[in-house]
């Protein structure tokens, strides 16, 4: 894997008026109600250590007050740390003096706010050409390439009116424009959709996708709903009082909550449509390599089932069944296996979110196999494991084949 | 003093002593302004050299293109026809009744003061909201010169630099200024934080910032704050009548002196009718910025 684009080490900030002197309380391990009671100094961020990869959506998540904001202020220093190192392709973000930083801000990073912070006596394309006008691109340049911007987002037609004319979602897409047309690697989302409502939210979501899959921006996203940190996040962290408590990918965070505060969070998410079938499958246990049914059988026979997955060379062939291929066994005993014996069966797909597969799962009287895009038989899903996936919300699920997936934190 | 009792008498200085205090104020003070008073006099004279030239060029230009003119500019301004016919009908109405020269002059007056308070003001105004410090500092400063009666000030000024127009145009200029000081300071306060937020992640450098997002989104409350001076540097010009200012100012002050009741009204009503035409023009016109500020660019 690529060194990590942005590095933050023993991150702290304490906020008050003589923060250094304070810095000892915290590192003696005082709560942040404690410090606050001795010193009138709140505690926004404890010891964060984090590695975000180039290409990925890292979602920070937290209800308000986690200190979530706070750390994305820290990517571009709108906030500084008390003590702790940031580093962005191997620069220490701390060390750049006044120009250094704004150069930094114009080009590395360009960020989308909660409320949205549109310049209201500017127009929208004058809004989204913001970030190039400040790098000094002349304008006739900056303004076209904020046109182009506006028709990504759906926004063409939009160019001469002000934000104030549009509703919050264009004004968020607007946000993201501007925030799009610097070509800054970095993209910082400080709640980027919380304000919007619920269908809104959904649409502008499926559109950071979508882009993403063209752009392929480092996104850093903030927000307080795990259904969004699910749905967009390729890793999250979670924050509680200014630390993190728990970070991974979204199916280990599911499956896996580190304490009972990530558990109640995780408590009321839909699994079926966080989850996905390669996250719930077990290995494959019951392979047929067979040419012929007498073989078939006696490998089913070694493995006590009366069903099996036949696979060759070239991968999954089909479900055989010991009923059936006992019948051809009785009228000819030296039969290869051919297609006209397999079970109508459909495999499912690995990347197939849980929800989409529970029918034929119930339906079937065996696991289904999970074939992947090669062709190969990589799992198998029970209507045991889906039941128990999906009912069990309080307990962390039967252990995983993956013993490396457990939580980092 | 030591005898009296302090109970019921208020302890005071002895007269000899507050006298010596005031002696020798006074006498350092009037060595100053002989030792310095020509040369400040001489630092303020392209000021007065430009008062006076506009004032000329204000009585050389014929009455009606001046009207026309004045009239052309509320238009531009508030984009109104009634506000050019009232100006129209107002300034013939100051010329017929034989206050037209002096209307010029008051006008002259107030325009240049009026442009110097902003000059000055808005920057001023600026470092106070940069700054806590300069806002304990200057707010105070700011009291004293809206509260002060303005003769006291005068004093100086005239001990300094004489009689004449630029001792009148310090005084209107120093009671004026204040709330073009303060609402730039209010206003530059009041910018939304989410938007300033926004153009210093954008990497805007300070003076970006200042001139791409916080005057105009603080112009309102600053053009509230001119409009304020002007009304105040219109409502000084016949307390700076009585240190030589010629205008409107010196017709008052004489009817005053001599119960010309007639006269003391005309006058009068032709400030409030100058009053009135900039209050309205002013207004109208930071309206209309408003409405345009999205069409302002900046870097």
């Amino acid at each position: 894997m690529a060194d990590p684009l942005i590095q933050v080490e023993n991150l702290y900030k304490l906020f008050g008026n003589n923060p250094d002197k304070h810095m000892s309380l915290v590192h003696e391990g005082k709560s942040k109600d404690e410090i606050l009671a001795a010193t009138g100094h709140t505690l926004g961020l404890k010891n964060i250590n984090l590695s975000i990869n180039p290409g990925e959506i890292f979602v920070i998540m937290g209800l308000s007050g986690s200190g979530k904001s706070t750390l994305i202020r820290h990517f571009n220093r709108l906030i500084d740390p008390t003590e702790g190192v940031i580093k962005v392709e191997g620069t220490d973000v701390m060390q750049l003096n006044p120009k250094e930083l704004e150069q930094f801000r114009r080009h590395k990073m360009s960020m989308v706010f909660q409320r949205f912070g549109l310049l209201p006596h500017k127009t929208v394309v004058e809004n989204v050409a913001y970030g190039l006008r400040i790098q000094g691109v002349d304008k006739s340049e900056s303004l076209s390439r904020a046109r182009q911007w506006l028709e990504t987002v759906g926004l063409a037609g939009y160019e001469e009116q002000y934000p104030a004319q549009l509703s919050g979602g264009q004004q968020q897409r607007v946000g993201l424009a501007r925030a799009l047309c610097t070509d800054a690697e970095i993209l910082l989302m400080d709640e980027a959709f919380s304000a919007l409502d619920p269908l809104i939210r959904s649409e502008m979501q499926d559109q950071l996708v979508q882009l993403q899959e063209k752009l392929h921006k480092t996104i850093i996203f903030i927000t307080h709903d795990l259904d969004e940190a699910l749905r967009l996040g390729d890793r999250i962290a979670i924050l509680k009082d200014g630390e993190i408590v728990q970070q991974g990918e979204p199916e280990e965070i599911l499956l896996h909550p580190a304490t009972d505060y990530v558990e109640a969070f995780v408590h009321d998410v839909n699994r079926a449509r966080a989850l996905t079938v390669e996250t719930v499958m077990k290995d494959p246990a019951y392979r047929i390599t067979a040419d012929t049914i007498a073989d078939a059988l006696s490998q089913m026979k070694g493995f006590g089932r009366d069903y099996g997955y036949l696979v060759n060379e070239s991968g999954y062939q089909g479900v055989v069944k010991a009923e059936r291929l006992e019948q051809a066994y009785q009228d000819n005993k030296d039969a290869k296996l051919d297609a006209a014996l397999y079970e109508d069966v459909e495999p499912v797909d690995p990347h197939a979110v849980l929800e989409t597969v529970i029918p034929n799962t119930l339906d079937a009287d065996y696991p289904l196999p999970v074939v992947d895009e090669d062709g190969q038989l990589t799992g198998q899903l029970t209507r045991g494991t889906l039941a128990e996936v999906l009912g069990e919300t309080h307990k962390p699920v039967e252990q995983q084949k993956d013993e490396s997936r457990t939580p980092a934190a | 003093m030591a005898e009296s009792n302090w109970l019921t008498e208020v302890p005071q200085l002895d007269r000899s002593e507050l006298r010596d205090i005031r002696k020798t104020l006074d006498t350092a003070y009037r060595d100053f302004s002989r030792e310095h008073g020509e040369m400040i006099e001489a630092f303020f004279d392209p000021l007065l050299s430009f008062l006076v030239w506009f004032e000329k060029l204000l009585l050389a230009t014929p009455w009606w293109l001046v009207i026309a003119i004045v009239a052309g500019l509320a238009y531009l301004a508030s984009r109104s026809w009634k506000l050019s016919l009232g100006v129209v009908v107002s300034f013939t109405l100051i010329g017929y009744f034989g206050m037209w020269e002096d209307a010029m002059s008051t006008m002259s007056i107030i325009l240049v003061c009026t442009l110097m308070a902003i000059i000055l003001g808005v920057p001023i105004g600026i470092v106070m909201a940069r700054s806590d410090r300069m806002q304990t500092l200057i707010t105070p400063v700011l009291d004293v010169m809206q509260t002060m009666p303005a003769f006291v000030y005068l004093i100086p000024v005239v001990m300094l630099l004489g009689i004449g127009k630029i001792p009148g145009v310090i005084a209107v200029i120093i009671y004026a200024i204040p709330p073009v000081i303060r609402l730039t300071n209010l206003g530059i306060r009041l910018v939304d934080k989410d938007v300033l937020e926004a153009a210093t992640a954008y990497g805007a450098s300070p003076m970006q910032r200042l001139v791409g997002v916080q005057l105009p989104l603080a112009m309102p409350t600053i053009m509230a704050g001119i409009n304020q001076t002007i009304m105040m540097a219109l409502s000084m010009v016949v307390i700076a009548s009585m240190i030589g200012v010629s205008g409107l100012g010196q017709p008052v002050l004489k009817s005053i002196t001599n119960q010309y009741f007639t006269l003391g009204l005309l006058n009068g009503l032709a400030i409030v009718a100058l009053a009135i035409i900039f209050d309205r023009v002013s207004q109208a016109y930071a309206k209309r910025t408003q409405r345009h500020l999205g069409g302002m660019d900046n870097g």
